[in-house]
């Protein structure tokens, strides 16, 4: 039987990262992916924050397949017509640890498998792992069929929202609709040169947009748009509980969003060469599975660490560094002597927690309920849109002062004035 | 010259197989009027995966040391690979320069020399044909080299008592064969679903040495008897044949309504019968 120090199931960037810290660290380590090479199953929306990835390779940036560098940060909120933005513009936003930039993951994922192989872990594709393999109720590898096993002292759980291992290891309990979203995303082929002059940006500068209100048709949820080197990623992430209580196809609602006006404005012109979908984690620290139990580590979007909280999206950045965490678990756990019990492996908690991974989560840990407030896809934004409308529409029929303004709009809600409070002070709280 | 196993060893099965175009994505190219291989993906030509089935369906049956054995080009190791991945023991690749563009009789004598070098073999099987060439020759010839019994056209073999019991597709039905060990059958395209790879069979692809590759000098093969010009088949043309132009038309409706309507088109146009 071919037997490993350690398994990771998955290869996408918390698998890849675990399995090149772990090989680093002495461990003969195997890494296992279910698509016929890492990335091709992958899906995300498109950006990622690089300081993670400043801990794992530091010099990232020479070889790793950057599509553009985000320059300009852009908050949209829309409905059915227009849309009322804020942009933000800093060199600082590219700088050293702070930097951030879109990404196309068959691309992104193959480079950083490679970065683990190059360090000795083994990439085997096409290959889906079905269970654990246990042994006297222990956990002793993983399991593709019953006379197909590989023993390991460690099994790395990485695979993604809809891990079947977190369940079958008895971590966390099934899926329930609440806990996820529906990403959808459409690439969107146009020349760079195109890219570039449309948004304004230099050769290898990106900017990422993210809208809100009728993006999702008052659904909970939210649209984006990332720039690629010649393709943009453009798509939404909507609440699953809520595509299924008002009966609406997620692929009907990418489309309703990508014809409205100010999206046309980004895309004409270009070609959709691609649409994918997949199940994002939403409810962060609220839905975490238990992280590790004797011979197994959960890590990335297995164990939900995405964070969402209106104006950014993250989970790539936390996979890599709870992947991090995990080979640094492992070393301590081998450290101490007696292996991977429960309880050499509790030391992954403290490593998540100064890798600010598990800290960032828990500080967000409202946020997702917040989200979950409907007003804010639906009411507010119509109101700051009728305030922006009042503001700038100049008719000759008399201009009001933005004082009246705002006290006609807060007195004409549909929502009582002390739930705005309410809403406003808890938003400021969450977020 | 074979040896029939002594009760200590595990039998030893040996599988021919060819690496081929994938049937799917077949060109041909234009101005040559030959098939392309740089550049399409490959495969193992499918009636040797049948026959590669049958190996590792007996090994599981009966414990046996199932060796995969090729001719061609290093890229061909790629199928040897996949081959050990889905159960076989170990492979061989006979890659030689001076091998290129031998026709099947050439192959057929190296490679019954690769398989008397292997040894201790008592079932061999190929293919019935490849994909790519359709001749059909190269099994029966090892068997002439090899003064081996030969069975064609097998689709299940069972073995009882130190002999083989094969099943046999005939034109009017099937038939039952026995015959001694060492033997030789080729196989029925299409009688089994070969097997995928297992996790365990690819990482021990990438531990390596699972290929190993010989020269016409390892085997003691006469470069007199193979290559281009010892080969007596000449192509005298190859042609493409032109599909007729297909009308498409879409029937459109109600779903039920369409459906009737390609059916009368159907039966009217006499694709099938009422």
């Amino acid at each position: 039987m071919e037997r490993f120090d350690a398994v990771v199931v998955g290869a996408g960037p918390a698998g890849s990262a675990a399995a090149l810290t772990l090989a680093r660290k002495g461990f003969s380590t195997l890494l296992v992916e279910r698509g016929r090479a890492p990335g091709v199953k992958g899906m995300f929306g498109g950006r990622i924050y690089s300081w993670a990835l400043h801990d794992l390779i530091p010099d990232w940036a020479k070889d790793c397949p950057v599509e553009r560098y985000v320059v300009r940060e852009n908050m949209s909120f829309l409905t059915e017509d227009s849309s009322l933005a804020i942009s933000f513009d800093s060199p600082k936003l590219r700088e050293g640890r702070a930097a951030s930039f879109t990404a196309l993951r068959p691309k992104f994922d193959a480079w950083l498998a490679k970065k683990a192989q190059d360090a000795g872990a083994m990439l085997v594709t096409g290959i889906r792992v079905d269970d654990l393999w246990r042994e006297d109720g222990r956990v002793r590898g993983v399991a593709v069929a019953p006379d197909d096993h590989v023993a390991a002292d460690l099994v790395v759980i990485a695979e993604g929202a809809a891990s079947v291992l977190v369940r079958s290891a008895g971590l966390k309990a099934d899926l329930e609709p609440r806990e996820v979203s529906v990403g959808v995303k459409e690439t969107i082929e146009l020349p760079a040169e195109t890219i570039q002059d449309r948004f304004g940006l230099g050769e290898k500068e990106g900017a990422a947009f993210i809208f809100a209100g009728h993006a999702s048709l008052g659904l909970r949820g939210g649209g984006f748009l990332y720039t690629n080197q010649s393709t943009l990623s453009v798509g939404l992430v909507v609440s699953s509980e809520d595509l299924a209580r008002k009966q609406i196809e997620v692929a009907d609602l990418q489309t309703k969003f990508r014809t409205h006006p100010s999206i046309q404005r980004w895309i004409r012109g270009g070609k959709i060469v691609e649409y994918s979908a997949h199940l994002v984690p939403e409810l962060g620290a609220g839905m975490m599975p238990r992280l590790w139990r004797e011979g197994v580590l959960v890590v990335g979007d297995a164990a939900g660490f995405l964070i969402n909280n209106g104006y950014t999206f993250r989970g790539v950045d936390l996979a890599i560094a709870s992947g991090i965490a995990a080979g640094e678990a492992a070393e301590a756990a081998r450290a101490a002597g007696g292996g991977m019990t429960e309880g050499n492996l509790a030391t992954y908690e403290k490593f998540l927690r100064s890798r600010n991974v598990l800290t960032d989560l828990e500080r967000f840990r409202r946020a997702p309920l917040f989200m979950k407030n409907e007003r804010l896809f639906d009411v507010y934004p119509r109101m700051l849109m009728e305030i922006a409308e009042r503001l700038y529409t100049v008719d000759g029929s008399g201009k009001e002062r933005l004082f009246d303004i705002l006290l006609d709009e807060v007195s004409s809600a549909p929502v009582p004035k002390l739930r705005m409070l309410l809403d406003l002070l808890q938003g400021a709280r969450s977020m | 010259m074979s040896v029939s196993a002594p009760a200590v060893r595990p039998m030893r099965i040996i599988v021919c197989i060819k690496q081929v175009p994938k049937a799917q994505e077949l060109q041909v190219d234009p101005v040559t009027q030959t098939l392309k291989r740089v550049g399409v993906p490959s495969e193992i030509n499918p009636p040797d995966a049948n026959a590669l089935e049958i190996a590792l369906t007996l090994k599981d049956r009966h414990g046996a040391e199932v060796v995969v054995l090729s001719m061609g080009p290093t890229s061909f190791d790629e199928s040897l690979e996949r081959a050990v991945a889905m159960g076989a023991d170990r492979s061989v690749l006979l890659t030689d320069r001076i091998l290129g563009g031998s026709d099947t009789v050439p192959t057929a004598y190296a490679l019954s020399e690769t398989i008397q070098k292997i040894g201790g073999y008592d079932l061999i099987l190929c293919g019935e044909e490849t994909t790519d060439a359709s001749t059909g020759h190269v099994g029966p010839g090892i068997a002439g080299h090899l003064d081996l019994p030969q069975l064609t056209y097998v689709s299940e073999v069972r073995l009882a008592d130190g002999k083989v019991r094969a099943r046999r597709t005939a034109e009017d039905g099937t038939e039952w064969w026995e015959t001694a060990m060492p033997s030789l059958c080729t196989v029925n395209f299409g009688c089994n679903k070969p097997r995928s790879p297992t996790l365990t069979g690819k990482v021990r692809v990438k531990r390596g040495g699972v290929v190993v590759h010989w020269s016409c000098a390892d085997v003691g093969i006469d470069p007199k008897k193979v290559g281009l010009l010892n080969s007596p088949t000449i192509v005298a043309k190859v042609d493409t044949v032109k599909l007729p132009p297909r009308e498409g038309r879409i029937f459109t409706g109600e779903a039920k309504e369409a459906v009737r309507a390609l059916l009368e088109a159907l039966i009217r146009d006499k694709v099938i019968a009422p």
